[in-house]
C-alpha cells in the first residue's frame, strides 16, 4: 500500500483532468473521422461552447459544495477547472472566427456588434481573459486582496454565458416557449450556486450542515 | 461483391443519373463491410445483410437551375428539424424511427366547394408527381439543395374548389405525443400549423412533396407528405400534413406564436432582413465550408417578387 500513498493525484483531480482533455481529444478525433454532424463547424462551436459553459459552471460549484458537504478539495481543484473552461472558450472563439467566417474581419466586427447574443458571448470571453492570466499564484500573491475581487468578476461572467446560449437558440424566454430547456437548466444550476454565495444563506447552510 | 450494386434498383427519373454508382464515402464503407463480410461470412450471416441493407445513393451530378448539386441522401435523411420528435438535428433520424405512415389521410376542407379526405394512396394516383430540385433555407442560416418529388400544391386546391372568401391557407400537422416524443413538451403549442396566402399557395414552385431521391419520404423529412416553399424559411414547410384548410384570415402559425418579433407569417428569405439575434446576410450549404451569400427569395426572386409588390418586407417578415 505503500505505493498507493506515495501516488500524488487524487480521484477527483484525474476526474477533472481526464474530463477535460477527454472532451478535447473526442472533438479531434470526430473531426479527423468525419463524425461530426452535415454541419461541421457549427458541430465545433457547439461542442466546445457546451463543455466551456460545463467547465464553468462546475468550477462556480467549488465553494457551494465546501458550504453544503464541508468537503474542502473541490477549492483545490477550482483553478484547473476555471482555466480548461478558458482553454474551450478560445477554442470556441478561434472557431467561429477563422473557420466559421474565415477571419472576414469587416463581416464579422459588424455581425458581434449588431447582435446582442454576440455581444454577450464577446463580453464573456474578453472578462475571462484577465482571469485565466492571472490564476496563477505569482498573480495571487501581486494581487492580494484585488484578486479575489477580480476573480469573483465570474459571478457575472458565468450569466452572461448563459444568455448567449439561450439566445442562440430559437425560443422565448419571457413566454417560456420554445427551445429554452437546456438554456434554462444551466441558469438555475449557476442562480443557485450564486444564491449559496450570499453571506446570509451561506451561513445558514453551513450552520445546518454541521 | 456485385450485389452491392445490385441491392436496390432506383427508379429513373429526370434528375437522377441513369447510371446509378455509390459515393465515395458510401464505397468505402459498402468495401468495408464486405472485406468484413468476407472474413466472417460463415459465422456472422448478419454481415452479409448489412450489404443488402445498404442502399446505393445516387452520387448524383443533378443540380438545380443555379449550378448547385444536390445534397446527399445521407445529410438530407440525417440532419433535420423536427421537433415533434427531438430537437437534436442529428437524433430525429433515429427517434423517428417506427413512425406510422399508414394509413394516411389529408383532409382539404374549409371555404371550399368539394371538402374530401383523401387517402395518400388517392393523391399519388390523382396527381401526377414531378421532380423539383430546390435549395432549402433554414433561418438557422444553414441551406440544402434538395432534390424532391411531389405535386404542386395548386393542382389539389384545385381539385377542392376554394371559394372566393378562401384567402389564405391553414396547415396541420399530425398530432401523435405518443410516437413523437417531443410533443409531449409544454413549450411548444402543438400540434405544428402553419399558412400562406392564398396566392403563394397557387404558386407554381409550392410544392407538397411526397419524396426525396426517387424514395418515399422517410419519417423525419416530413413522411409521408409535406409543404416545400423554396422561397421561405425551412420551418414554413410544414411535416406531415394531417389537414389544409382554406380560411378568410391570416391562420396562426406555431413560430409565430412562439416568437412573434422573430418568425413572421410570411418568413420569405431574406438577407437584409435579420432574425434579431443573427444575422440573415450568409448562410451555410451543408457539404461546403465556406459561408455564401444568401440570396433574396432564396434566389427564387423571379418567380415570386410579384406577390410581394408594395409591401415593405422588413414590416412583413
Amino acid at each position: 500500500m505503500d505505493f498507493l500513498k506515495k501516488f500524488p493525484y487524487t480521484p477527483l483531480q484525474i476526474a477533472v483532468h481526464l474530463y477535460a482533455w477527454s472532451g478535447l481529444l473526442l472533438l479531434i478525433f470526430d473531426a479527423t473521422q468525419g463524425n461530426l454532424s452535415p454541419n461541421p463547424i457549427q458541430d465545433l462551436e457547439q461542442r466546445t461552447g457546451r463543455h466551456a459553459l460545463v467547465l464553468l459552471v462546475l468550477s462556480l460549484s467549488c465553494t457551494p459544495i465546501r458550504t453544503l458537504f464541508k468537503w474542502n478539495e473541490p477549492l483545490k481543484r477550482r483553478r484547473a477547472l476555471g482555466l480548461y473552461a478558458f482553454l474551450y472558450a478560445a477554442l470556441h472563439v478561434i472557431i467561429f472566427i477563422d473557420l466559421d467566417y474565415g477571419l472576414a474581419w469587416s463581416r464579422l466586427i459588424q455581425e458581434v456588434f449588431q447582435k446582442p447574443r454576440l455581444v454577450v458571448g464577446m463580453a464573456a470571453f474578453v472578462l475571462l481573459i484577465p482571469l485565466a492570466v492571472t490564476s496563477f499564484d505569482i498573480w495571487k500573491k501581486r494581487l492580494a486582496k484585488n484578486w479575489k475581487r477580480l476573480h469573483q468578476m465570474v459571478y457575472f461572467i458565468a450569466p452572461l454565458v448563459v444568455l448567449h446560449y439561450l439566445w442562440s437558440k430559437k425560443g422565448d424566454l419571457l413566454s417560456l416557449q420554445g427551445e429554452i430547456l437546456t438554456p434554462l437548466i444551466y441558469g438555475t444550476i449557476i442562480g443557485i450556486m450564486l444564491i449559496l454565495r450570499i453571506p446570509f444563506i451561506r451561513k445558514t447552510f453551513a450552520s445546518f450542515s454541521r | 461483391m456485385s450485389n452491392i450494386y445490385k441491392s436496390e434498383p432506383i427508379r429513373s427519373s429526370e434528375i437522377t443519373p441513369k447510371q446509378v454508382y455509390l459515393s465515395r464515402r458510401d464505397f468505402m464503407n459498402a468495401a468495408t463491410v464486405a472485406a468484413s463480410a468476407a472474413l466472417l461470412a460463415a459465422c456472422a450471416p448478419s454481415a452479409a445483410d448489412e450489404i443488402q441493407n445498404l442502399r446505393p445513393v445516387p452520387s448524383s451530378t443533378a443540380a438545380d437551375e443555379l449550378g448547385s448539386i444536390v445534397n446527399r441522401y445521407e445529410d438530407i435523411t440525417q440532419y433535420n428539424n423536427y421537433y415533434e420528435f427531438t430537437v437534436d438535428k442529428q437524433l430525429v433520424a433515429e427517434e423517428a424511427k417506427g413512425f406510422r405512415v399508414q394509413p394516411w389521410t389529408v383532409e382539404v376542407g374549409g371555404l371550399v366547394n368539394q371538402p374530401k379526405t383523401f387517402g395518400m394512396e388517392d393523391l399519388l394516383k390523382l396527381l401526377p408527381q414531378e421532380e423539383r430540385i430546390y435549395r432549402l433555407r433554414c433561418v438557422e442560416a444553414w441551406s440544402m439543395v434538395i432534390p424532391w418529388q411531389g405535386f404542386t400544391l395548386a393542382s389539389l386546391l384545385k381539385l377542392v374548389e376554394p371559394t372566393a372568401d378562401a384567402k389564405y391557407v391553414r396547415f396541420e400537422s399530425v398530432y401523435r405525443p405518443e410516437e413523437m416524443r417531443g410533443q409531449n413538451s409544454l413549450l411548444y403549442p402543438w400540434p405544428y400549423q402553419e399558412g400562406l396566402r392564398l396566392d403563394e399557395a397557387m404558386h407554381d414552385l409550392t410544392l407538397l412533396a411526397t419524396g426525396l431521391y426517387g424514395e418515399p419520404n422517410v419519417p423525419q423529412n416530413g413522411a409521408p407528405i409535406r409543404l416545400v416553399v423554396p422561397w421561405k424559411y425551412g420551418f414554413k414547410s410544414i411535416k406531415s400534413i394531417v389537414k389544409i384548410e382554406l380560411v378568410a384570415e391570416e391562420p396562426a402559425t406555431l413560430w409565430n406564436h412562439i416568437a412573434a418579433n422573430e418568425y413572421g407569417f410570411y418568413a420569405n428569405v431574406n438577407p437584409s432582413v435579420d432574425h434579431p439575434r443573427w444575422s440573415q446576410a450568409t448562410e451555410r450549404r451543408i457539404g461546403e465550408l465556406n459561408r455564401r451569400p444568401t440570396l433574396m427569395f432564396n434566389g427564387y426572386g423571379e418567380q415570386v417578387a410579384a406577390l410581394y409588390e408594395n409591401m415593405d418586407l422588413s414590416v412583413h417578415y
